[in-house]
């Protein structure tokens, strides 16, 4: 299947505007596209008119140019012919927004469409889904643009088999700072399904972590997705809806009663390397974390903060994780000394965690991050920062990251996220490191990088 | 490829749905992991036989096509010591719905361990490995791959075990024999691999592991219904 043109379309229709109702699903999306984005967008509908000063083409055959991405929303018992009509019109792509297919018990109308789909070669996402995000190219969500909160263009894909859980995940990228280079809700996936969006994805240059959001799985079909995203050499993220078994089913066997569904993807996923999160806070953290970094790490962390209770939060944090914190030895402990300032070189605890205390500077905390980011006991090095802190600056952000940039050892940062540290924040962000906005969420940073390897 | 053995054991077993036990001991046993030395005695003389050659302790188990649960029932006697308790377990046993014969095998001895196999909807044969015995439902201390294994899965689902200490040595214990645990487990693997298709689910519980070497206890292999 060839997804250049549903992802990266220089011209689109969208089919089933209506006439008289700018509210309809088909008309916002055309308005999106029209006035926001670069593509070439035309509206159909049979009955012909005109939309926003544009012409309204009665059939897709109509339209002059060659149309790379078809947007369906109209009555799902017109859609076999529509789609049709597409395939006979050379369109590359379609998204097939609406509903009323199997989800209502309309196989036999979904069926149609994939026959048809096959035989053409013709790749649809749908059908009962909200279809693709792809930032700056285009958008055939139908949710006004106004009432959308869209992450920058980034590094992270995200598919969905849930278009509500999609936006949401938009939302909350751009709340943490991650960039999103793709967003498909797959809906029904009757054709175009988890793991052929893996197989684009892993190609895809803009996209560095491919991130899931599954219900469920067809016969056979987990088995082909773990060994796929096995040897994807991109990390990918799979969160799962639906854990606990509905009912209890008699089982009579022990084996059959230990190896639940669930107790079995968990196991499979990380067998196979691929990141299982298993709430929402981890699927953000694992995304924005694994978004800067690839390369896993054993889990051998190295803490910096100036407060010792965070010190000690973050300790208890990432033993529960099964994360080690090595303490440094004395030898190691007296090279960090001599760079650190005078007034906290004798009260500063360098054990580690390390505790500069609440008198460190700026520099203190650079020349202790490198030190860590050059000794092989410490694979990930854990900053807490306290902003308030008199001696801290919003320079640090940026300084910090470039020991990354030039060490190559993971750092994870851990600020209060408010409006007056957003400089500081952006210093990490804007310069390829993660900052969380909470011990637990930074800890969870460093165990993504521990999970994307097979166990 | 099924070799012909497995073919016919899996095709004489369908009408009962599972395999029984003796069947699948020697179904164990053509794939070269360890199950005790048995009969499967269907007169009295073989049993007296069987404890003639290998001596007591013996256990004894219900052969039937009607008793899945053989515990259940009071259909195994471990820990039988004289030609005269044989004989009673006999009696009793015989007077069991559908009684085929008595397995009589020589006791094991180690750490109780549990491997198993079922086929999952979504991601097809997947092995259990984890500790054994009656309650393992109640310490689900158990760990779950994909088959088939390669020998670093193996070492991975010893080390993700909560107890794994046990299996290392543990206030005085040897260690269970790992090699012969890691032959058996793989074994196991390219038998699901071979007959996944036919099968359900399979409970090797307990697998009796000793610093000296694993057997295979008691067997359960259930097969997949007609669709």
């Amino acid at each position: 299947m060839n997804f250049q043109a549903l992802f990266q379309p220089k011209t689109m229709a969208v089919i089933g505007v209506s006439l008289n109702n700018d509210q309809h699903p088909a008309n916002v999306v055309f308005n999106k596209n029209h006035l926001r984005y670069p593509v070439k967008v035309s509206a159909v509908n049979p009955k012909g008119g005109s939309l926003q000063g544009e012409p309204v083409f009665k059939r897709i055959s109509d339209i002059p140019q060659k149309i790379d991405l078809a947007v369906i929303a109209a009555r799902a018992d017109h859609v076999p012919e529509i789609l049709s009509q597409c395939i006979a019109a050379g369109v590359g792509g379609a998204a097939v927004i609406s509903g009323g297919f199997a989800e209502t018990g309309r196989t036999d109308l979904q069926d149609a469409l994939v026959s048809m789909a096959r035989k053409a070669d013709f790749p649809f996402i749908g059908p009962n889904c909200l279809g693709i995000y792809a930032p700056t190219i285009v958008d055939s969500f139908f949710l006004p643009i106004e009432r959308m909160v869209r992450p920058d263009p980034g590094n992270v894909a995200v598919v969905s088999q849930s278009g509500g859980i999609l936006v949401d995940q938009m939302l909350k990228f751009k709340e943490e700072g991650i960039g999103l280079s793709l967003g498909v809700s797959i809906g029904n996936k009757a054709m175009v399904r988890e793991i052929d969006l893996l197989k684009y994805l892993e190609k895809d240059p803009a996209t560095k972590v491919i991130a899931f959001y599954v219900e469920g799985f067809a016969k056979g079909e987990g088995r082909d997705f773990v060994l796929a995203a096995s040897r994807c050499p991109k990390p990918v993220i799979v969160i799962k809806s639906g854990k606990t078994p509905g009912g209890s089913r008699a089982v009579s066997s022990h084996t059959a009663s230990l190896a639940g569904d669930y107790e079995v993807f968990s196991q499979v996923l990380a067998q196979m390397g691929v990141v299982e999160a298993r709430d929402e806070l981890e699927l953000i953290s694992f995304c924005e974390s694994l978004s800067c970094y690839q390369k896993p790490v054993e889990g051998k962390i190295g803490i910096i903060t100036g407060s010792g209770g965070h010190g000690a939060m973050a300790v208890d944090v990432c033993s529960a994780h099964g994360l080690l914190v090595p303490g440094l030895e004395t030898r190691e402990q007296e090279k960090i000394r001599e760079d650190l300032s005078r007034s906290i070189k004798t009260i500063a605890s360098l054990g580690n965690p390390i505790d500069l205390t609440g008198s460190a500077v700026d520099e203190d905390f650079v020349s202790t991050a490198r030190h860590l980011s050059t000794i092989p006991e410490i694979d990930c090095v854990l900053m807490l920062l306290l902003p308030y802190l008199p001696g801290i600056t919003s320079d640090l952000g940026a300084r910090l990251s470039s020991i990354y940039q030039k060490e190559g050892k993971a750092l994870i940062a851990y600020v209060p996220h408010v409006e007056k540290f957003r400089m500081l924040i952006e210093g990490f962000e804007l310069n390829g490191v993660p900052v969380s906005h909470s011990i637990e969420a930074a800890v969870l940073m460093a165990e993504a990088l521990r999970r994307c390897q097979p166990c | 490829m099924l070799k012909k053995e497995i073919t016919e054991i899996l095709e004489a077993s369908r009408q009962n749905g599972w395999v029984l036990e003796p069947d699948a001991k020697a179904l164990l046993r053509s794939y070269g992991i360890g199950v005790p030395r048995f009969v499967c005695a269907v007169g009295m003389e073989e049993a007296l036989q069987f404890v003639l050659e290998h001596g007591f302790p013996v256990v004894a188990k219900i052969v039937s096509p009607k008793i899945l649960h053989k515990s259940d029932v009071g259909g195994v006697v471990p820990g039988i010591e004289s030609d005269e308790q044989l004989h009673d377990t006999w009696e009793r046993f015989s007077k069991m719905e559908a009684f085929a014969g008595m397995l009589v095998e020589e006791m094991g001895f180690g750490r109780e361990l549990m491997i198993g196999a079922k086929v999952d909807e979504q991601f097809g044969p997947i092995i259990l490995f984890g500790m054994g015995g009656t309650e393992v439902e109640i310490y689900r201390d158990t760990v779950l791959r994909m088959a088939p294994l390669q020998e670093k899965d193996v070492s991975s689902m010893i080390k993700n075990l909560k107890a794994h200490q046990l299996l290392e040595g543990f206030r005085g214990s040897k260690p269970v024999n790992k090699e012969a645990l890691t032959k058996a487990l793989l074994a196991f693997s390219d038998l699901v691999m071979d007959v996944h298709e036919s099968i359900e689910s399979i409970d090797l519980n307990p697998v009796l592991c000793s610093p000296e070497k694993c057997v295979v206890a008691d067997a359960r292999i259930m097969l997949r219904k007609p669709d």
